[in-house]
């Protein structure tokens, strides 16, 4: 690609971008309590809040940046990196954890040779914890790309993982 | 497109309907269910339905709460009582509609026997046995040895063919031997000997004689209210809850009663919060109609923040209608305008249940202006929590909706006070306001009949942990621990026993086995160290390390803390860092003083409940499980510190007292 079409479909994507901001910051303009959900919004959309687009939304609301990244960092929900092409979700609610979760989360963790934290970064996969997903009776489980499976052991992670690999 | 606006007529003739005979099946779409295939029987049933070209009624609904069953399917038509299938995948949904449908033939073990069991065999013939070794105390299984033993009968008397014999699931009795459920008439036997099949097979299916002395009598303790209709109908369907005899308490409160005549009816029924605190509902709406305003608010908290329940949902997913109609009610006593759902975003399900729930009653005109032509208007919505459990405390929910970062405000001014937006305000947990839809319905009075005197009314548990049949149940208070794990939930199972059950969540506490005949009422719990909480229960065995569970729960609070005062910020990663210590061997007699310092500090200066609540974990397994701290200080490095917490045989103080 050119320079000029790189910078002409970056320009497109922001302008893009910022039209979506402003038809979100509209459609909830006068309804009460609205920043979150629309921090939910704007995370359904990009998979994570980008710093451009918080900054566009602090514009079109016309609030502090800090407003909007004092709530972001607090609440666990929102993400401010890109998400993992494949999303593996481990759950630890009391149940899971009870039996085992917390060792399956580390061997996924030792497969994926990365942190759950600071690891993932747009790569491709991206682990988290997550509490209980509502099949205690399945415990313990993980969510992978949606998908929930059950009853795991340690034995199980390499056949979880390993349809995954190197697909998008 | 609006639907026509509900008359009062309207809803009455609704509530007169009686539905047509038909046949149905429904299939438990809840977060569980689905998790574990529910959508892909619910596909099997509707493809095998057009193969099979059946008028079968093929519906959707929420959860029966039969978690270990998961994927639950119910079946029904005019012949008799509806029967319940679990662990359901799409290839035994086609069986069930080509066998049972077409033939009455039901599943091997898919089953799960009824506790509204039978006591006479008057009505239509047997057509089913339903066979399961229950167990007492014989290793082997002898349900398939059983099994033989009747059909071999049944062919002696020529009833081969005609009656069927299945094992169950579940026969909703435990160690009681092999157990034997007839069908249609619910009549059930408990251990039964090999010379007993006879007898069942001559007596009972011959003669329509009831076998009275292996007659299982004991009546199913859960009784449900809040969960009237979960499972039962399509939470999508607004006319499937009128038909239930939904709204039937708003129309009452708002045509026959004042808004003091609401809160006097929650006197009656002494209800109080099922959130967590108990506190009794109708003070707190009187405390939230009193002040003058201009407006006022009503927020129902479904935040569930205990990390290991799942009731809230289930009712949000399950019968959403109940909880927007108790909704209505609580901002009709208060005066209240408007009212937010507050329910964490990691429920899409229940969200866009409820979210479905809130057009359809808008379209009725059950919301909005001049509601059922009371004068009354009043409109609801959602807002979303963001992943922080410290938003399910009252102050911190308010300013989450106001979009600030959820840290708690010091109370005095009490959010009826000064709520949301400044204003007066209700908040109220999900179960709790179900609860309301049905005491205006049936009356304060009928409700205060139910539970013991200080708790009144039931209590729906989410159980899990080491435990046979994980399941969300409700039972009226006052009711035995041990019932609700043994009796309900199938005790530890085969092999295990149980060390203890927390209950309250990270805010609780342990119940050691010993305390297990505690009846559970707010009052009994919380003398034990515990709490009540929202419903969590987790039942641990012997193989669970006890300082292991408080370290999870601390930690969880150690995550979750806002960070606002010292004592929870401070004191709870300190706290967390001698837990971790001693959990891997390193930790020193003297840690444990410290401990109880920590604890003691962090209750009496934090904040806010999490603060004040996050050492209760920590300081009950202390006081009935202080062995398992001390073994783990007296183990000498990891690896010792491995050997104690694991495969240890029960070491709780109380055992050995
Ligand atoms: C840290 C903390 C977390 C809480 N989480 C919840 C929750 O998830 N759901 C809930 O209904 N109440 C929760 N509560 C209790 C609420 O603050 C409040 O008492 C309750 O929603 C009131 O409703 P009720 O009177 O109907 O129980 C929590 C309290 C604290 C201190
Ligand atoms: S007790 Fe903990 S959660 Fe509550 S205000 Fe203080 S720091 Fe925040
Ligand atoms: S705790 Fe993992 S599914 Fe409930």
């Amino acid at each position: 690609m050119s320079m000029q079409t790189e910078l002409g479909s970056l320009l497109g994507w922001v302008e893009g971008m910022r039209s979506r901001v402003r038809k979100l910051a509209r459609e909830w303009e006068d309804q009460e309590g609205n920043l979150i959900m629309i921090l939910h919004a704007i995370q359904n959309e990009f998979g994570y809040v980008p710093r451009g687009v918080a900054n566009e939304l602090a514009k079109e609301m016309k609030i502090p940046m800090a407003r909007i990244y004092e709530v972001i960092t607090f609440y666990h929900y929102f993400r401010l990196t890109p998400p993992g092409q494949h999303s593996i979700q481990v759950c630890m609610g009391t149940a899971c954890y009870l039996k085992g979760a917390s060792d399956l989360h580390d061997e996924l963790a030792r497969r994926l040779r990365l942190l759950e934290m600071g690891g993932g970064r747009g790569g491709e996969f991206q682990l988290e914890t997550v509490r209980c997903i509502g099949c205690c009776g399945m415990a313990p489980a993980v969510v992978v790309d949606g998908e929930t499976h059950g009853r795991l052991g340690l034995d199980d992670v390499e056949k979880i993982l390993k349809p995954k690999r190197g697909t998008p | 497109m609006s639907r026509k606006q509900l008359t009062v007529s309207d809803l009455e003739a609704r509530w007169a309907e009686t539905p047509p005979a038909r046949k149905w099946a429904r299939v438990g779409l809840d977060t569980g269910g689905i998790a574990a295939g529910a959508r892909q029987v619910h596909k099997a049933l509707l493809e095998a339905r057009e193969d099979a070209g059946l008028s079968v009624d093929i519906e959707k609904a929420g959860p029966l709460g039969l978690a270990y069953a998961d994927p639950v399917v119910v079946v029904g038509d005019e012949s008799g009582p509806a029967v319940v299938f679990g662990a359901m995948d799409p290839e035994s949904a086609r069986e069930l509609v080509e066998g049972y449908f077409q033939d009455g033939r039901l599943l091997e073990d898919r089953v799960i026997a009824t506790r509204e069991r039978g006591r006479d065999l008057d009505g239509p013939p047997q057509v089913s046995i339903l066979v399961k070794d229950t167990g007492d105390g014989k290793p082997e299984d002898r349900t398939a040895f059983f099994q033989d033993l009747f059909r071999e009968e049944l062919t002696v008397h020529g009833l081969d063919g005609v009656v069927g014999v299945y094992r169950a699931l579940d026969m909703g009795l435990y160690g009681k031997g092999v157990c034997v459920q007839l069908l249609p008439s619910r009549v059930t036997y408990a251990n039964v000997t090999g010379p007993d099949v006879r007898r069942i097979i001559e007596k009972s299916l011959g003669e329509g004689q009831v076998l009275e002395d292996l007659l299982e009598t004991a009546v199913e303790p859960q009784e449900r209210i809040v969960l009237r209709n979960c499972g039962h109908i399509d939470p999508d369907d607004l006319d499937a809850y009128l038909q239930a005899g939904g709204y039937r308490g708003l129309r009452r409160a708002l045509l026959d009663l004042s808004p003091e005549d609401v809160i006097e009816e929650m006197k009656t029924s002494g209800l109080r919060g099922r959130g967590g605190a108990g506190f009794p509902v109708w003070m707190k709406w009187r405390n939230t109609r009193r002040p003058e305003a201009d407006r006022k608010f009503v927020i129902c908290n479904g935040d569930e923040g205990d990390p290991g329940a799942f009731m809230d949902r289930s009712i949000l997913e399950g019968d959403p209608h109940a909880v927007l109609e108790g909704l209505l009610i609580a901002a009709y006593a208060i005066g209240a305008d408007k009212g937010f759902f507050y329910i964490r975003a990691e429920y899409p399900l229940a969200v866009e249940r409820i979210r479905r729930a809130i057009g359809q009653a808008r379209d009725a005109g059950l919301l909005g202006r001049d509601i059922l032509g009371s004068g009354f208007s009043f409109d609801a919505d959602v807002r979303l929590g963001a992943g922080a459990f410290v938003c399910g405390e009252e102050t911190a929910l308010i300013a989450s909706i106001e979009g600030r970062r959820g840290s708690p405000e010091p109370r005095p001014p009490y959010p009826s006070e000064k709520g949301l937006w400044g204003r007066p305000t209700a908040i109220n947990n999900v179960e709790t306001l179900a609860a309301v839809s049905a005491i205006l319905d049936r009356g304060g009075a009928w409700y205060a009949g139910i539970g013991t005197e200080q708790s009144r009314g039931t209590k729906v548990f989410a159980v899990t942990g080491k435990v046979r049949n994980p399941q969300l149940v409700e039972v009226p208070m006052g009711i035995p621990i041990r019932t609700v794990i043994e009796d309900i939930c199938g005790g530890a199972g085969r092999g295990a026993r149980i060390k203890g059950v927390q209950t309250g969540g990270p805010s609780g506490g342990v119940i050691p086995l010993a305390r297990l005949d505690t009846p559970v009422t707010y009052e009994s719990l919380q003398e034990l160290g515990s709490i009540m909480g929202s419903g969590g229960m987790l039942v641990m065995d012997e193989t669970d390390s006890m300082v292991d569970v408080a370290k999870f729960y601390l930690g969880f609070c150690v995550e979750e803390s806002c960070g606002k005062c010292a004592p929870c910020r401070v004191g709870g990663f300190q706290m967390l860092k001698l837990l971790e210590k001693i959990h891997a061997g390193k930790g020193r007699p003297e840690d444990l003083a410290t401990i109880r310092e920590i604890c003691h500090c962090m209750r009496t200066a934090s904040l806010c409940g999490l603060g004040q609540t996050a050492p209760n974990p920590v300081l009950s397994t202390l006081q009935y499980f202080e062995r398992e701290y001390l073994d783990l200080v007296d183990a000498r490095g990891p690896a010792a510190a491995r050997q104690a917490r694991r495969g240890r045989e029960s070491q709780s103080n109380w055992e050995r007292m």
